[in-house]
């Protein structure tokens, strides 16, 4: 059987491609379906984006392909259409603000809670609140609002104490002065238990020995957290700033979208809620992915600076160039 | 038996993380002092308990009756009494009860489309050196760093007339690459001893897979099912841009609709009479229930895969 034949590992002799792909027919059959969804999902709405440059009209034809090659070209009208609207800037600047607020505010919890976690001596315990920490990550954001709300809100648990002891409630849901704050803590009670896990791995690592020998020289505590847990940690720490920069203008979408009316358009807005409530809702197509592929742009860029960054520090980074 | 022990050695290798460290303070770390225990405890409780008080609060006002409702004001933590009649009204027909059947299809089909299509495309892009390898990967791959906006993404999805449909909510996401990758990762990990001893006895690519992969990367699928089955069920925007016909809303976005735009829940039509439940339910109650019923799919599944997190993880986080 054709089957049988050994892999190239066995074999060095190269063979035909006639033959290798008799024999290798059925792992491109088994990525198939997988890469055909991806093809339409994915690959088709990438190249989609063309009608950034385009006056797109749905009703051109019967269909979006129809519309696609009927509809008019008009260069880079929809940018400029989008650079001119104050409330374009409005997004771009909360967004930034959201992220870089996350960066100093979120970003560090993890990695405390993770070395909490790991200097927890009883097993059955640590794996107990790990249990807890993690479970928030499962909740959907329709959740994990209803939860703040339910507690932080106009009617919830926070006022209605505060009212009982006569002082005024206090919303903090429907607060556009608060809510760089609000998100981030929403986002901290959903994510900051789970994104411990992979520091919590990288500290699993680290080799004991080199906390035994530094303890037999005589560094205490914290001396051992500076010099072996952080460096150990380091690798990891670069990897996901490099991933949270290069994602810099994505902030979460449902978070958003889900409070935005609440606290107003003018706090709330981010670019991925611009894009529907200016593009989608009005049929604005042209427009929204103009914005989209402005975002997807900026977001490579930020990727390979931050990646080359990453080179610069002597990390590997996310991709290297072999 | 050789055989066995080889394809036991993946699973122990990550089991290792699990096993590190002895519940003993090992000999060379002095004791902390009294005062940083008792911060790091107080820590740790304050965040456990940041976890689980909203939860407990919840289920208790959900199973509150009019009266404790009216005499508290609103949420409540300690209960006076313990009233299932809004579980029995949301069971009872009506929206929530759809709502719920629409999530668990979407969830249940969902799941098992991707878990196909995933295992899948993972073993046929296991082995380095088969014929397409290297530009196959780079094509999925490539999705990481190029990504379509909203925009287009709508266009396609309501132009291949999915719009309306339940499959809106299933096609566009049931790949996912990053769950993809860590199978894949942890299909490379099993010893090839393994395949080409099975391939010599004859048995061809499907064989090997369901027979010799499959058995040895429970842990794995449990996992990433688990992921693919919590990205269903929580899955709303999908259904705000999709579906427009309300009895075909999942429950998140019942969910919504009645607790972030302030809708009167919809109940069947015919209400109960049971000895001993109210037969309207206080509002809040109702609410909280949906919450209650909202989350519980998570919380039942969570413990039977959770001890799969360390084994199945941990391979594909390590190497990505």
């Amino acid at each position: 059987m054709n089957t049988a034949a050994p892999l190239p590992a066995v074999t060095p002799n190269r063979r035909s491609t006639r033959a290798r792909l008799r024999r290798d027919w059925p792992f491109l059959l088994m990525a198939a379906p997988a890469a055909l969804l991806l093809l339409v999902f994915h690959y088709v709405p990438t190249l989609g984006n063309v009608i950034a440059f385009q006056d797109y009209n749905p009703f051109e034809g019967d269909n979006a392909l129809e519309a696609f090659l009927a509809s008019e070209w008009i260069g880079l009208e929809n940018f400029f259409t989008l650079f001119d609207d104050p409330a374009f800037w409005d997004a771009l600047r909360n967004t930034l603000a959201i992220t870089l607020f996350q960066l100093v505010c979120f970003f560090p919890l993890p990695i405390l809670l993770a070395i909490l976690l790991h200097g927890i001596v009883s097993h059955r315990l640590r794996s107990f609140i790990q249990s807890v920490v993690y479970l928030p990550h499962f909740f959907s954001w329709v959740l994990v609002i209803t939860f703040f709300v339910q507690m932080l809100g106009g009617a919830g648990l926070l006022s209605q104490a505060l009212r009982e002891r006569g002082f005024e409630p206090w919303d903090v849901m429907t607060n556009p002065h608060g809510f760089i704050v609000l998100v981030t803590a929403e986002a901290v009670w959903k994510d900051a238990g789970w994104g411990s896990i992979v520091f919590l791995a990288a500290l699993s690592t680290i080799d004991p020995s080199l906390y035994e020998a530094a303890a037999v020289d005589g560094a205490a505590r914290w001396a051992r957290l500076w010099h072996i847990t952080l460096p150990g940690l380091r690798p990891v720490i670069i990897l996901l700033l490099i991933l949270r920069l290069g994602d810099a203008l994505s902030v979460g979408f449902e978070q958003y979208l889900l409070q935005r009316d609440a606290v107003g358009r003018q706090a709330a807005e981010v670019l991925d809620t611009f894009v529907y409530h200016q593009a989608i809702v009005p049929q604005e197509w042209g427009l929204g992915a103009a914005a989209g592929l402005f975002k997807a742009l900026i977001g490579l860029v930020l990727l390979l600076l931050s990646n080359r960054l990453a080179h610069a520090l002597g990390e590997q980074g996310v991709y290297s160039k072999s | 038996m050789t055989t066995r022990a080889i394809a036991r050695s993946p699973i122990t290798r990550s089991h290792r993380w699990r096993l590190q460290g002895s519940a003993v303070r090992p000999a060379w770390q002095e004791k902390p002092p009294f005062w940083a225990e008792l911060a790091k405890g107080t820590i740790l409780t304050l965040v456990v308990l940041l976890v689980l008080l909203p939860m407990w609060s919840i289920l208790m006002t959900s199973l509150a009756s009019r009266e404790t409702l009216s005499l508290t004001g609103g949420m409540i933590l300690v209960p006076r009494e313990l009233d299932p009649s809004a579980y029995v009204t949301i069971f009872s027909g009506g929206q929530v009860t759809r709502a719920l059947l629409v999530s668990f299809i979407v969830t249940v089909g969902g799941t098992a489309v991707s878990l196909v299509l995933t295992v899948l495309a993972a073993y046929g892009l296991s082995r380095p050196g088969t014929f397409g390898h290297r530009p196959l990967l780079f094509y999925f791959l490539l999705t990481f760093l190029i990504y379509p906006g909203l925009v287009p993404s709508y266009l396609v999805v309501t132009g291949v007339g999915l719009g309306g449909s339940l499959w809106s909510l299933i096609l566009p996401n049931a790949v996912s690459v990053f769950n993809l990758v860590v199978v894949r990762s942890f299909f490379m990990g099993i010893p090839s001893e393994l395949f080409d001893s099975a391939r010599i006895d004859g048995a061809s690519e499907w064989t090997v897979l369901v027979r010799i992969v499959l058995p040895l990367s429970r842990a794995v699928i449990a996992v990433v099912g688990l992921f693919y089955a919590v990205g269903y069920w929580n899955a709303y925007f999908n259904a705000v841009l999709y579906i427009d016909d309300n009895d075909l809303w999942p429950i998140q976005r019942v969910l919504q609709s009645y607790i972030l735009a302030g809708q009167a829940p919809q109940l069947g039509g015919a209400t109960i009479s049971l000895p001993g439940l109210s037969a309207y339910p206080p509002t809040l109650a109702v609410k909280m229930a949906v919450v209650v019923v909202t989350i519980l799919p998570a919380l039942v599944i969570y413990p039977f895969v959770q001890r799969n997190f360390a084994k199945g993880m941990l391979v594909g986080a390590v190497k990505g």
